[in-house]
């Protein structure tokens, strides 16, 4: 049995919370099937002996350090297929995100392994891990067995949870790799741009969300009322941001924040699987939806269909008056 | 230039989905229709062919799956598309997103496109990650989840969201693009290019004729076996109110609130 390596994401001198909660995952993992787990990282300057040092905490044994671009999946793949070449990882486990799909996707293209995304859990049958993934709108959950020398488990974001305190500070080995020719074909232009207001959704104990279904630009305006009495923020999801509708700060999902308001308000909002990672794990939720089949009825703990542009102004004069009196 | 994309036939989104408990596959049975995040890819590629950055020739619509699948192609030039291309071969079916994707590849040797194109994900077996899986064979260079495609430098200039924020890629070619459903609005076909869909050139491949090692496909080729289906854990079903009188509507709504404290 070889280890389990893991891909850290990191960005200015941080390591990205999915990440760790993958290293932490695959500490556990390891422990019960009788070997260890390592980090990967592959990046500049900022990846400093102390920062990867830190991964030993959450249980790496050794961290390949990789000097190299950030940001893009490919050269990360010229890594990880030669750091397992010669130290024979069976597993690979990925904590999410948009990266983590890419540079899965791809190794198990470059060592004709098997991968699952989507994963919820994972856990030990007979010596080998088996992962565990949500389908058809989380209806069911698929059970995956790998065959072969390696498998890939491409984690949901927010699926494993962080667990510092495991050990000492890890190993770090220098790793040189030569990336493919297609590797840098591509090359970042500007990585993490961040465009329209700085907004803080992350403290709020009500969010007020819009999605598609606001219509226009300007039926945010009817969330922004109602956010004003209810005494929260609003929030919003990838396809109206990425429609310039609203900032990019204020974006919940697979992409963008994760959140846990006491209310959790949605109008507009179908309920895609990118959207509900980063909100189910809100105390109350409530969705309000003209489509009786969207699949945030399935967990929300209050729905409403009907139309959101009759309901919601009505529903901002009833809290106001309700407040008031 | 050629552009080759990637679509998909998917059941409809109204019918409801469900595995087939014999055999452990999505039931594919029943209405289906275009993948429609592929008709974004379908509409990034006239775009670019309509631009005239690039001098586009051709724009092949490509896919892989039974006798059925033919439709999707039919949608696809009615978009476009100016020839298609359909690998089909009992070998293929029951492939994970691996196999399939190593099958694509293979097809698209054969056609040697500049641009390969599709997009971000199909509705019914949530694979991101296909176009990633293709271009590693292809040893192409690939992005996904693109929402902006400008021809820059004889290349194309991506613009994505990724964990930190919006992300701007350079990407010479050849290259594998996914695309987002925000990238643009797709355009309804005519009638007159739905009628003359099937008048337009449409080749047929099996596994061999690509030179697919049909070790590497199928259920026996997969590296992944999810034979075993559970429940999740049940979540309680929440109240649902159908809104027929707002003021109504609006009041039961502001007691839930008021039961709970939120207000």
């Amino acid at each position: 049995m070889g280890g389990i390596l893991v891909y850290v994401l990191h960005y200015e001198g941080a390591l990205n919370k999915n990440s760790l909660g993958a290293v932490s995952e695959a500490a556990k993992l390891a422990g019960e099937l009788g070997t260890t787990a390592d980090a990967i990282v592959v990046g500049g300057a900022d990846l400093t002996p102390e920062l990867l040092g830190t991964l030993g905490d959450y249980g790496a044994s050794k961290v390949y350090k990789v000097e190299g671009p950030e940001g893009l999946a490919q050269p990360v793949i010229d890594a990880m297929d030669k750091v397992i070449g010669e130290n024979g990882h069976s597993y690979v486990i990925f904590g999410g995100g948009l990266l983590g799909f890419e540079i899965g996707a791809g190794l198990a293209a470059r060592r004709q392994a098997g991968v699952t995304m989507e994963v919820t859990g994972v856990v030990v049958e007979g010596g080998k891990l088996v992962a565990e993934r949500p389908i058809l709108g989380d209806s069911q959950i698929s059970r995956s067995h790998y065959q072969g020398d390696l498998g890939i488990i491409i984690g949901r974001i927010n699926a494993f949870e962080v667990k510092g305190g495991q050990g000492g500070a890890a190993e770090i080995v220098d790793t040189a790799v030569e990336f493919s020719p297609w590797s840098t074909q591509a090359s970042m232009v500007q990585r993490g741009e961040q465009r329209g207001a700085d907004v803080n959704i992350e403290d709020a104990n009500v969010l007020v969300a819009g999605g598609r279904g606001l219509g226009k630009a300007e039926g945010f305006q009817l969330c922004e009322d109602l956010a004003g009495v209810l005494g929260g923020a609003v929030a919003a999801t990838r396809a109206v941001v990425d429609a310039g509708w609203y900032p990019y700060a204020a974006q919940i999902g697979q992409t963008g924040k994760s959140v846990a308001p006491k209310l959790y308000l949605a109008a507009g909002i179908s309920g895609a699987i990118q959207h509900k990672v980063g909100m189910q794990a809100s105390e109350n939720i409530v969705a309000i939806n003209k489509d009786a089949n969207a699949p945030i009825f399935e967990f929300s703990d209050l729905g409403i269909v009907g139309d959101l542009n009759k309901i919601l102004p009505k529903l901002t004069e009833a809290v106001k008056a309700k407040k008031g009196g | 230039m050629k552009i080759c994309v990637l679509v998909k036939e998917v059941p409809d989104a109204a019918v409801e989905k469900r595995i087939d408990p014999s055999t452990g596959r999505m039931d594919r049975s029943g209405e289906k229709n275009l993948n429609p995040y592929d008709t974004h890819a379908i509409e990034a590629a006239m775009q670019l062919k309509e631009g005239g950055a690039l001098q586009i020739d051709e724009v092949v619509a490509v896919t892989m799956g039974p006798e059925t699948a033919v439709r999707a192609l039919h949608k696809a030039v009615s978009l476009g598309a100016d020839r298609s291309l359909h690998l089909s071969d009992d070998a293929l079916a029951g492939s994970d997103v691996a196999a399939t994707g190593y099958a694509l590849a293979k097809a698209l040797e054969k056609e040697q496109p500049d641009i390969v194109l599709l997009g971000q994900q199909s509705d019914d077996g949530e694979c991101y990650t296909i176009g990633a899986v293709v271009a590693d064979h292809l040893r192409a260079p690939s992005l996904t989840q693109v929402i902006k495609l400008d021809v820059v430098d004889g290349g194309l200039r991506c613009e994505r969201q990724a964990e930190y924020g919006y992300d701007t890629v350079q990407v010479g070619l050849p290259a594998v693009i996914s695309v987002g459903d925000a990238i643009n609005e797709p355009r309804y076909p005519s009638l007159k290019a739905i009628m003359g869909a099937k008048k337009k050139p449409l080749e047929k491949a099996a596994a061999g004729d690509v030179g697919i090692d049909t070790s590497l496909v199928g259920a026996d080729g997969s590296r992944v076996q999810c034979g075993e289906f559970k429940a999740p854990p049940a979540k309680s079903a929440g109240t649902i109110i159908e809104d027929e009188d707002t003021d109504a509507t609006v009041e039961q709504i502001v007691a839930w609130l008021d039961e709970r404290k939120l207000i």
